[in-house]
C-alpha cells in the first residue's frame, strides 16, 4: 500500500489539520533555526550567541520577530505600491506550499486515522516542487522592480538570475532519482530506497542537488544577491517592518523545504538509518518523524557551517560553475544512470554492467587527466611574464614587476 | 456542487478579469503580472482536469522560465506606456484587425459546437499507466520525430540568438594603456598629450554631439568620439565658429 491510496481515505478534517501542523512546524522551525543558526555561527567564532531571552537565548528570535513586527511600516514615495505589498506575500505563501507533499513521518494513527504526515502525494510530485520554487521567483524580482530604487533592482535581478540557473542544475540533479525510482511521487520515491538510500546510489545526483540548494536558496557562498559591500541588503533594501520578516521567513523556511527535499530524494525520508529499523517497530510510527527531523536539522547544521566557513563567490565564477560545471556533469550523468537502468531492466549480464561501468571510470579519469595537463599548462605560461592569459573581465593591464621570473633565467 | 466546478467557478471569472485587465495596465510589469496569474490559473485548470503534469510543466515552463525572462527585458530595458505609440511598420494595423477578427471567428466556432456538459471520453484509458507514463508514451514512440525535431528547431534558435547577440569587442578597446599612452606622446603631435578636447568645452550648448570651441574660436573636430562621427550624429561644426579672434591650427601652434 503506498502513500497516495494511504492518504486518498482521508477525511477533511484529517487534512485541514495536517495542512494547519504543517504551517505551525514551519514558523516555530523558523525561529528555532534564526536562534539555531546564531548560536552555531557563534561557537564557529569563538563567540557565545544569544543568551539572555529565555534559556539559553532560545526566545531570543522571537523577541526579535516581534520588534520586527512592531517598527514603522515604511514604502517609498518612488515604489509602486500594490506590486511592493504583493512581493513580500507571493514570496512568504509559496515557500510553504513545498511542504504539501513531502512526507514526513511513516505510516501513523493520526486520532484513530491510519494514515501519512503528508498533505497530498501528487504522481508529479517533485515537480510540483520546482514549480512552487519558480513562482517564488517572482516574490524576489517584483520586490526588486517595484521598491523604485537600483539597488533592490539590480539584487532583485541578481538573485533571479541565479535562482533559475541553479534551479536547472537542481531540475536535473532529480532526473537520476526519476528514473531510478521510475516515479515523480515523494511516496514513491522513498519506497524506492527501502534497500539503499539514493545518496548512495546516485551520489553525483546528491552532491549536486546540495550544491544547488545552496545557491538556490540565496545562502552563503552564493549569497551574491545581498553581497553587502556592493548591494547594500539587495532585493528587500526598501522593506521594513513585517514585509522585511516576510521575506525573513521565507528565506529560512525555503532553506527548510530544500533540506526536507534532499532528506526525501536521497536520504530515504522520514525511514530509518540502516540497523536502527526496529525502532519504527518498537516506539510506532511517529518515531520515524524523529529520523527525519534529525536528517533536516544535519542539512540545516551543514548550511549554518557553510556560512561560518566559506567566503562568498565572484558572480561570474559563481554563474560560470553553475552552467559550464554543474549542469554538463549533470547531463553526462544522467547518460550514464540512464543506460545502466536500462541495462539491468533488458537483464544485461553482470558481465556487461561491470564491463560499462569500468568504460566509464576510465574515460571519467581520461577526461580528468586531460582537464589538468591543460590546466597546469596555462598556469606555467600564466607564471612568465608578457604572457598572462587575458582575464575575461575588463582590467587595467598590471605594471611589469622587475626581477619576476623571465623565460630568459630558465635553465 | 462538486469541488471541481467551485473551483472552476471562482477561478475563471479571476482569471477573464485579469486577461482583460492585462490589455488595459498601463505599466507593462503589471501587465506581465496578470499574464503570469493567468497562466497559474490555466495550469490549476490542467491539473483540476486530471492533466498533472501538463499543470506542473506549465508552471515551470511558462510562468517560471518564459515570463520571468519577459520581466527581466522589461525590467532592465524600462518599457512603459510612454514609449512607441507610433506605428513604425505601416500597414501592421489592417493586419492585426484581419487576424484578430480571423482568430475569434475560429475560436467562437469551436466553443458554438462544444456540446455542454458532454462526458469526457477516453480520459480513463488514456490515464491508465498513470498521467506521466501515457505522456511519454505517446511523445516518445508515435511523435519521437516531432519530437526531436521541435527540439532541434529549438536549439537552432537558441545558437542563431546568441551569434546575433554576441558582439565583438574594438581593436581599441583591447590596447593597453601603456600603449595608448605612448601613442598619445610619439605620434604625429604633441598637441593632444595631455588628452582630447572634451566636447561642448566653450561652446555655446553642453553636449556630447557639439565641437569643443578652441581658444581662437575655431571648433575642434578631435573633442568628438570617433563613433558618433562615423555615424553621423554631429551637428555641423562650421557653424559654431566665433569670429574675429588670433588664429591657431589644429596642432596648437601660433
Amino acid at each position: 500500500m503506498n502513500n497516495s491510496s494511504l492518504l486518498l481515505d482521508d477525511p477533511g478534517w484529517v487534512i485541514a489539520l495536517k495542512g494547519l501542523l504543517i504551517f505551525v512546524l514551519c514558523v516555530v522551525l523558523t525561529l528555532l533555526s534564526v536562534w539555531g543558526e546564531r548560536r552555531i555561527v557563534a561557537r564557529m567564532q569563538m563567540r557565545l550567541g544569544p543568551n539572555r531571552v529565555g534559556p539559553f537565548g532560545l526566545i531570543q528570535a522571537l523577541a526579535d520577530g516581534v520588534k520586527l513586527a512592531l517598527k514603522e511600516d515604511i514604502i517609498p514615495k518612488a515604489a509602486d505600491r500594490v506590486v511592493f505589498v504583493l512581493a513580500p506575500i507571493i514570496s512568504a505563501t509559496t515557500c510553504f506550499m513545498a511542504f504539501a507533499v513531502i512526507p514526513l513521518t511513516g505510516k501513523v494513527n493520526f486520532f484513530g486515522e491510519e494514515t501519512v504526515m503528508q498533505l497530498t502525494d501528487l504522481p508529479v510530485g517533485v515537480l510540483y516542487v520546482l514549480a512552487t520554487a519558480s513562482i517564488g521567483v517572482y516574490g524576489i524580482v517584483l520586490a526588486g522592480w517595484s521598491s523604485g530604487s537600483t539597488y533592490p533592482l539590480l539584487g532583485g535581478l541578481r538573485s533571479s538570475a541565479q535562482v533559475i540557473s541553479y534551479e536547472i542544475a537542481m531540475g536535473l540533479s532529480f532526473v537520476g532519482v526519476f528514473i531510478y525510482a521510475g516515479s515523480m511521487s515523494t511516496g514513491d520515491i522513498i519506497a524506492s530506497q527501502s534497500t539503499w538510500w539514493n545518496v548512495v546510489v546516485l551520489f553525483p545526483s546528491f552532491a549536486i542537488y546540495v550544491i544547488s540548494m545552496v545557491g538556490e536558496t540565496n545562502r552563503a557562498p552564493f549569497d551574491l544577491a545581498e553581497a553587502e559591500g556592493e548591494l547594500v541588503g539587495g532585493f528587500h533594501t526598501e522593506y521594513s517592518s513585517l514585509k522585511f520578516a516576510l521575506f525573513f521567513l521565507a528565506e529560512y523556511v525555503n532553506i527548510i523545504a530544500v533540506s526536507a527535499l534532499a532528506t526525501t530524494l536521497f536520504l530515504g525520508g522520514p525511514s530509518a538509518p540502516p540497523g536502527l529499523g526496529f525502532t519504527s517497530a518498537w516506539l510506532g510510527g511517529w518515531f520515524s518523524f524523529v529520523w527525519f527531523f534529525v536528517k533536516v536539522l544535519g542539512f540545516f547544521f551543514f548550511f549554518v557551517w557553510l556560512r561560518g566557513t566559506l567566503p562568498r563567490l565572484r558572480y561570474d565564477q559563481f554563474m560560470k560553475f553553475g552552467w559550464k560545471v554543474l549542469i554538463p556533469v549533470n547531463v553526462a550523468w544522467i547518460l550514464v544512470v540512464a543506460t545502466l537502468r536500462l541495462m539491468t531492466q533488458q537483464g544485461a549480464s553482470q558481465f556487461m554492467i561491470a564491463a560499462f561501468t569500468g568504460g566509464v571510470v576510465i574515460a571519467v579519469l581520461v577526461a580528468l587527466s586531460i582537464f589538468d595537463s591543460t590546466k597546469r599548462k596555462a598556469e606555467e605560461r600564466a607564471r612568465y611574464v608578457g604572457e598572462m592569459p587575458e582575464p575575461s573581465f575588463p582590467v587595467p593591464a598590471l605594471p611589469v614587476i622587475k626581477g619576476a621570473i623571465t623565460k630568459g633565467d630558465q635553465k | 456542487m462538486t469541488g471541481e466546478s467551485v473551483l472552476f467557478w471562482t477561478l475563471a471569472p479571476l482569471a477573464v478579469a485579469a486577461s482583460i485587465a492585462m490589455l488595459f495596465m498601463k505599466k507593462a510589469v503589471h501587465s506581465a503580472i496578470l499574464l503570469a496569474w493567468v497562466m497559474i490559473t490555466l495550469a490549476i485548470f490542467y491539473i483540476t482536469l486530471e492533466a498533472p503534469f501538463l499543470g506542473i510543466v506549465q508552471i515551470v515552463v511558462y510562468t517560471g522560465a518564459v515570463m520571468m525572462l519577459f520581466l527581466f527585458i522589461l525590467m532592465l530595458v524600462g518599457v512603459d506606456s510612454s514609449d512607441s505609440l507610433v506605428e513604425k511598420i505601416k500597414g501592421l494595423r489592417p493586419v492585426a484587425i484581419f487576424t484578430v477578427l480571423g482568430f475569434s471567428a475560429a475560436l467562437t466556432s469551436l466553443i458554438a459546437r462544444t456540446d455542454n456538459g458532454r462526458p469526457a471520453v477516453g480520459l480513463e484509458e488514456a490515464n491508465s499507466a498513470g498521467n506521466v507514463q501515457g505522456l511519454a508514451q505517446l511523445l516518445f514512440s508515435d511523435y519521437v520525430w516531432a519530437f526531436e525535431v521541435i527540439s532541434a528547431l529549438l536549439i537552432t534558435a537558441a545558437l542563431g540568438a546568441m551569434v546575433l547577440a554576441h558582439s565583438e569587442k574594438s581593436d581599441a578597446a583591447k590596447t593597453s594603456q601603456r600603449a595608448r599612452s605612448i601613442a598619445r606622446f610619439r605620434g604625429k603631435s604633441i598637441a593632444t598629450a595631455a588628452g582630447l578636447p572634451g566636447s561642448g568645452v566653450y561652446a555655446r550648448n553642453n553636449a556630447v554631439d557639439l565641437p569643443a570651441l578652441l581658444p581662437d574660436g575655431t571648433p575642434s573636430d578631435l573633442s568628438i568620439a570617433e563613433v558618433l562621427h562615423r555615424r553621423g550624429d554631429v551637428q555641423e561644426t562650421k557653424s559654431y565658429a566665433l569670429e574675429g579672434l588670433p588664429k591657431i591650427d589644429e596642432e596648437g601652434k601660433k
